[in-house]
């Protein structure tokens, strides 16, 4: 018995192995623009944080406007930890590894701390407060100083009175954000990130947890009634989704040599529900394809200059109207129909 | 006779208000072991209410509610279904968007123990448990003729079926008292001739107590060994389908000629 939703999963991760081999042998054969290869860890980055999101917001049915919160959770905690690291002598793969499991578990720690006491309440709580919660990391973390030296690490909040001692490095400098990042990301790195989140999201929707989101936001009345605490599957939703976030925030930071906290702020956001949305809700590939495709857009779209967002946003209109048409959306279903009943005749005749 | 058995359910003078509406009042009733009682009366009496306050939908205004001995004052929904009372709706409510089998192995969440981690990586006690799992809920299809369908949709079964299926989702909870919510409405008369005998067969397999509503009398006469009957929220009268059938106030406020 293979049922039609195993099948589409086993599609879509051959899909995202088969990029990377094609993204990879162009990249050899030097048939990649510097601009894509540059972009490719930032799509990697963006398409986890998404998947995380879309388990929140398609799944388990709550509005959440503070992924790129959870990112820079995980992407300043990187930049601390990777910054201990490397001043024991520790460099590479092992740093990467370890900041992005640091910053995954950073972020469903604040996650669950902010996530417990709101979805005790029915409405859209969580919609309001990971609004504020995005803006309060965001302003934080631009007021934060960190530096290390032969003693430790030094924290300053809003005015730098960091003195370092001889050989010490500045890690975090407020308004001016994470510098003298050592960049260990690379495409294998956030490939293999993808696919670790692509099995376990859908090895959280196949299993009772998944059952349990399913059904909270199917039916509140009847999932309580066998049991099931709407509150914990929701939470558990959220937490998840906020570690991917995390994770992804690492592999973001760890790609760049200095980067903002502001990078993180409403709009990246926003711009991931976007994402979400376009790809459908609780549709992972669809997420994965509609991530790659904005990301990667704005960029092309450079040569237009001050027209560049205008044509942007038209595109987006365009595919939202697309993929909500009715009249397309019959139409494909019928395909579909058609194509299965003749892979049935196929099938029968073969007998 | 039923001195000898032990009550499963217990309920005394319980009532509820809202606003200044009493929905329900002075309702005392004792449901024991193996049992299927029937609770009848006409639209709008209160009976799909006793069953929300039963399990705490709705917090009953006044009176008590025992399950097994143990007072259910202080629990909410979810703590209700765990210590022992599962109920289907009178307006379905399945999980519409998933599979039958999806639906049922719901109904199994707090008999499944591995952990989020365990599951998120698959480990030994994953597997094993999701086949137990499996297995319990086709056996609980298998009960409700439903097992060909394990795979379809939910929500596109035919109303009977959905019964079914509710029901087998709310034995999937291993419950000691079952509350079903006019489980014959929509079925033809074959379907209701095989669903008496399948409640019948539940109560005998599992070794559960049933309270039932049902405005369909020969499903109610016919299984049922007692009969609470209620009227404007309050009891009319209480004793077996033969007393009850017999009951000059019953016959005029509810059965008819
Ligand atoms: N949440 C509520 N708020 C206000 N009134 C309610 C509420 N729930 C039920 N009632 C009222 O309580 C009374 C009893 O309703 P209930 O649904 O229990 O009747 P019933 O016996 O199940 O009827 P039926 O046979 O039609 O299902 C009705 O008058 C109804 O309007
Ligand atoms: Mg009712």
């Amino acid at each position: 018995m293979f049922s039609p939703k195993r099948r589409g999963r086993t599609v879509s991760l051959l899909i995202v192995i088969l990029a990377y081999v094609i993204l990879q042998a162009m990249i050899m054969s030097g048939n990649l623009s510097r601009l894509l290869i540059s972009l490719l860890v930032p799509v990697c980055a963006y398409i986890v944080a998404a998947l995380g999101l879309n388990l929140n917001v398609g799944f388990s049915g709550e509005l959440n406007l503070g992924q790129a919160g959870f990112m820079s959770i995980g992407a300043f905690t990187s930049v601390i930890l990777a910054g201990i690291l490397n001043a024991n002598g520790i460099t590479g793969i092992p740093v990467l590894i370890l900041c992005i499991l640091a910053g995954a578990a950073m972020a469903a720690a604040v996650g669950w701390l902010i996530s417990v006491p709101v979805l005790k309440l029915q409405g859209d709580y969580l919609a309001i407060v990971t609004l504020a919660f995005g803006q309060i990391i965001m302003s934080l973390i631009n007021n934060l100083y960190c530096g290390i030296d032969s003693k430790g690490l030094h924290f300053a909040f809003v005015t730098n009175t960091i003195e370092l001692a001889e050989g010490g490095k500045m890690l975090i400098s407020g308004p001016m954000g994470a510098t003298g990042v050592s960049t260990v990301s690379t495409f294998t790195a956030g490939f293999i990130l993808v696919v670790l989140t692509l099995l376990i999201v859908y090895n959280l929707i196949d299993s009772r947890s998944g059952r349990a989101i399913t059904a909270a936001r199917d039916n509140r009345i009847a999932a309580e009634s066998i049991g099931i605490s709407i509150s914990r599957t929701k939470t558990l939703a959220f937490v998840i989704s906020s570690c991917l976030g995390g994770a992804a925030g690492a592999l973001y930071a760890l790609n760049y040599s200095s980067f903002v906290a502001t990078k993180f702020d409403f709009n990246s956001s926003i711009l991931l529900l976007v994402y979400v949305v376009l790809g459908g809700l609780g549709n992972m590939s669809g997420t994965i394809i509609s991530t790659a495709v904005l990301v990667v857009l704005p960029e092309m779209l450079r040569f237009l200059q001050n027209y560049r967002m205008l044509i942007y946003a038209v595109v987006l209109i365009v595919i939202m109207l697309v993929s909500n048409n009715e009249f397309l959306k019959t139409k494909a279903e019928q395909l579909k129909k058609k194509l299965s009943a003749n892979r049935k005749k196929g099938a029968a005749e073969n007998v | 006779m039923s001195e000898t058995r032990t009550p499963v359910l217990k309920i005394t003078d319980l009532g509820i208000d809202f606003g200044g509406l009493t929905a329900v009042n002075d309702l005392s009733l004792c449901v024991y072991d193996k049992e299927i009682y029937g609770l009848i009366g006409p639209n709008g009496a209160g009976k799909t209410t006793v069953f929300n306050m039963l399990t705490k939908v709705y917090q009953p205004s006044r009176g008590t509610i025992e399950l097994c001995g143990q007072s259910t004052e202080k629990m909410n929904t979810i703590e209700v279904n765990k210590a022992g009372i599962a109920r289907t709706f009178q307006n379905i409510r399945l999980f519409m968007n998933m599979s039958v089998l999806d639906n049922v192995k719901t109904g199994l969440h707090n008999d499944i123990s591995y952990s989020v981690f365990e599951s998120i990586f698959r480990l030994p006690r994953f597997g094993k448990q999701e086949k137990d799992a499996d297995a319990k809920a086709m056996e609980l299809l298998k009960i409700f003729g439903l097992e060909e369908k394990a795979d379809l949709i939910a929500g596109n079964l035919p109303y009977g079926e959905q019964r079914r299926l509710e029901i087998a989702r709310a034995l999937a909870t291993s419950p000691k008292l079952l509350l079903l919510d006019e489980p014959a409405a929509g079925m033809n008369p074959q379907e209701t001739e095989d669903l008496m005998k399948t409640i019948r067969f539940v109560r005998d397999h599992f070794g559960i107590a049933i309270l039932l509503i049902e405005h369909d009398m020969k499903l109610v006469m016919g299984i049922c060994e007692r009969i609470t009957v209620l009227n404007f929220g309050m009891m009319l009268a209480e004793g077996t389908p033969d007393e009850i059938v017999n009951n000059p106030e019953v016959v005029k406020a509810y059965l008819g000629e």
